[in-house]
């Protein structure tokens, strides 16, 4: 499991560069990052480095910022990598709640997947023969 | 435990009796010294000695807000200035600030009104009391003062602001007793938390006594619960004295009118007409005693009931309900009247939400538009939006059956709505 950085936003101009400048003000540095937009808010996804100090910077701040644990897999950078992650998931009754994905290098793509069942899904998916990723593989921990 | 035992717990008719005797004396006090009411009683075709019983009050005319903005700076002073002691003024935000004179026997006795509550929340001689109400021109700070003079407390004049200091004296000196409005009794009972102390455990606070803005059940039980205290709802209005006007018993059913010092009514708005017991309307003072500024039929705009019945505390005075609304805090939305406190009713039902909240109304071509602006609570999963999006649709049915109007759910990031040192300010109508 890795841990995902997500805040809350209102929907208001200048809302998300306040919140960036608040995360690089703590000295750390993002990886990726990932809107999910309604009418009137936002909800922000990010993977950045020691993301337990990022939230506390933020809340400290005023934002609502949480930690929430997601499923990150390595699939080989190639047509049919994702679909056969997620036929995978659905043969196995598992929920997928909301994903992106991004590559990591030419060769690999990293599907990150908030689930339903997120405790006993990694070693499932390690024994199907996806490989899942581990937190230090993408960003420093706290 | 009462404060003034022969008067709270007087026989019903003796009470009426005195209530008549004084009546006479202040409407003939108010008529020989303020032209005004000579004026009015005789356009109303009435002489003071017309009142023979209590329901003779009624062929007296009323006197509103805009009579005492009139009258401006002193025409409804029926003492000389030798014998004015204090001079409050109200905030004066709607229009021209009002001023209400006190003698010193007018202070004396409002000190004993709000006496009555400190005893009703455990306190007695030698209790802490701190006052977090603004001291100044607003009634609030220095009413609970007399108060907690005349009882013989330890009073702390902390006034409002600065609030972690307010809880560390909360904490250091050891109050017993908290007074100030329920949205700073909220915001320093969340303070409190924040700074990491369990008010309800570290603290020895163990009554609050709270007035001057509205404040539902719900907001109530919160910190009842947040600060480990009885709850004492005080209801006042400088106009008529200030804080202490009625207050709350242990029962925590309805405010025990001062009916020594004041005659309550109650009246339709629209038709001015008594209204019965129970049934709610518009509250109307007729001041017994006050030697400065007499009042006779004073139109409070407050929207409040009489509460029927006899009190399991003792006390025989008359009760009142908690305020529901003004009669000019009452929204008219697309033709349906609404009373914040109602909004905060369904509100507070929603535990996924903090208690903070605000109304934005706009207008959309002739259409009124009601915005309301919400705080999700720290721990709500806001990670996923489904949760989210299911709340406000929750919310809005909730809002739709209870008002019977369609409203706006905006949810904000937490402290975007501005926490209260004094009255909050939960409208913000921007309809042309």
């Amino acid at each position: 499991m890795i841990s995902q950085l997500t805040v809350f936003l209102q929907n208001e101009k200048g809302r998300l560069a306040a919140a960036c400048r608040t995360i690089a003000d703590a000295g750390i540095n993002m990886h990726s990052l990932f809107i999910a937009d309604t009418q009137d808010f936002g909800v922000v996804r990010m993977l950045v480095d020691q993301p337990k100090k990022a939230a506390e910077a933020l809340r400290a701040a005023g934002y609502r910022a949480t930690i929430t644990p997601v499923t990150a897999v390595r699939i080989p950078n190639q047509p049919g990598g994702l679909a056969k992650l997620l036929e995978y998931m659905d043969s196995q009754n598992v929920n997928v709640e909301y994903g992106y994905c991004f590559l990591a290098g030419e060769e690999f793509a990293i599907d990150v997947l908030k689930t339903d069942e997120d405790i006993e899904l990694e070693s499932k998916l390690a024994e199907a023969g996806f490989q899942t990723v581990a937190p230090e593989e993408i960003y420093k921990l706290d | 435990m009462y404060y003034q035992p022969d008067i709270e717990t007087m026989p019903v008719e003796q009470l009426r009796e005195l209530q008549l005797d004084r009546m006479k004396r202040s409407i003939a006090h108010a008529y020989e010294n303020i032209p005004l009411y000579r004026e009015r009683f005789a356009e109303a075709g009435v002489v003071p000695s017309d009142l023979k019983s209590l329901d003779d009050l009624v062929k007296f005319p009323f006197l509103t807000k805009q009579d005492m903005r009139d009258c401006y700076p002193y025409g409804l002073f029926a003492v000389p200035s030798s014998d004015v002691a204090r001079i409050h003024a109200s905030s004066g935000t709607t229009g021209q600030a009002t001023v209400v004179g006190h003698s010193a026997n007018d202070l004396k006795n409002w000190g004993d009104c709000f006496a009555r509550g400190i005893y009703m929340v455990g306190g007695s001689r030698g209790s802490v009391i701190q006052v977090s109400y603004g001291y100044g021109l607003f009634t609030g700070g220095l009413g609970a003062h007399a108060g907690g003079e005349a009882v013989g407390c330890a009073v702390i004049p902390t006034s409002s602001g600065n609030t972690k200091r307010q809880i560390q004296m909360m904490k250091d000196l050891g109050t017993d007793i908290l007074a100030c409005t329920p949205s700073y009794a909220l915001l320093i009972a969340d303070t409190a938390i924040e700074m990491g102390y369990d008010p309800a455990k570290d603290f020895k606070v163990s009554g609050v006594i709270l007035g001057a803005e509205p404040a539902s059940e719900n907001m109530r039980q919160e910190i009842r619960e947040k600060l480990g205290v009885q709850y004492c709802d005080v209801y006042g209005l400088s106009e008529v004295m200030g804080p202490g006007v009625a207050m709350e018993c242990a029962e925590s059913h309805g405010l025990h009118l001062a009916e020594d010092h004041f005659y309550a009514e109650i009246v339709d708005p629209e038709t001015l007409q008594p209204v019965p017991d129970g049934t709610y309307g518009e509250l109307v003072f007729t001041t017994l005693t006050r030697e400065c500024c007499p009042l006779v039929r004073y139109r409070t705009r407050d929207v409040t009931r009489i509460i029927p019945e006899e009190c399991a505390c003792g006390r025989t005075h008359r009760k009142i309900d908690r305020i529901v609304g003004r009669t000019d805090d009452m929204m008219i939305i697309r033709g349906v009247n609404v009373f914040p406190s109602q909004i905060e009713q369904v509100i507070t039902g929603f535990p996924e939400i903090a208690t903070q909240y605000q109304i934005v109304l706009t207008s959309n071509g002739p259409l009124d538009r009601i915005e309301l602006q919400v705080e999700p609570v720290a721990d709500f999963p806001f990670d996923e939006i489904r949760k989210l999006e299911d709340l406000k649709a929750r919310l809005h049915a909730e809002l739709k059956s209870n008002l019977q109007i369609s409203v706006d759910i905006r949810i904000v990031e937490p402290k975007t709505i501005e926490r209260s040192e004094g009255k909050a300010k939960r409208i913000i109508d921007m309809r042309n």
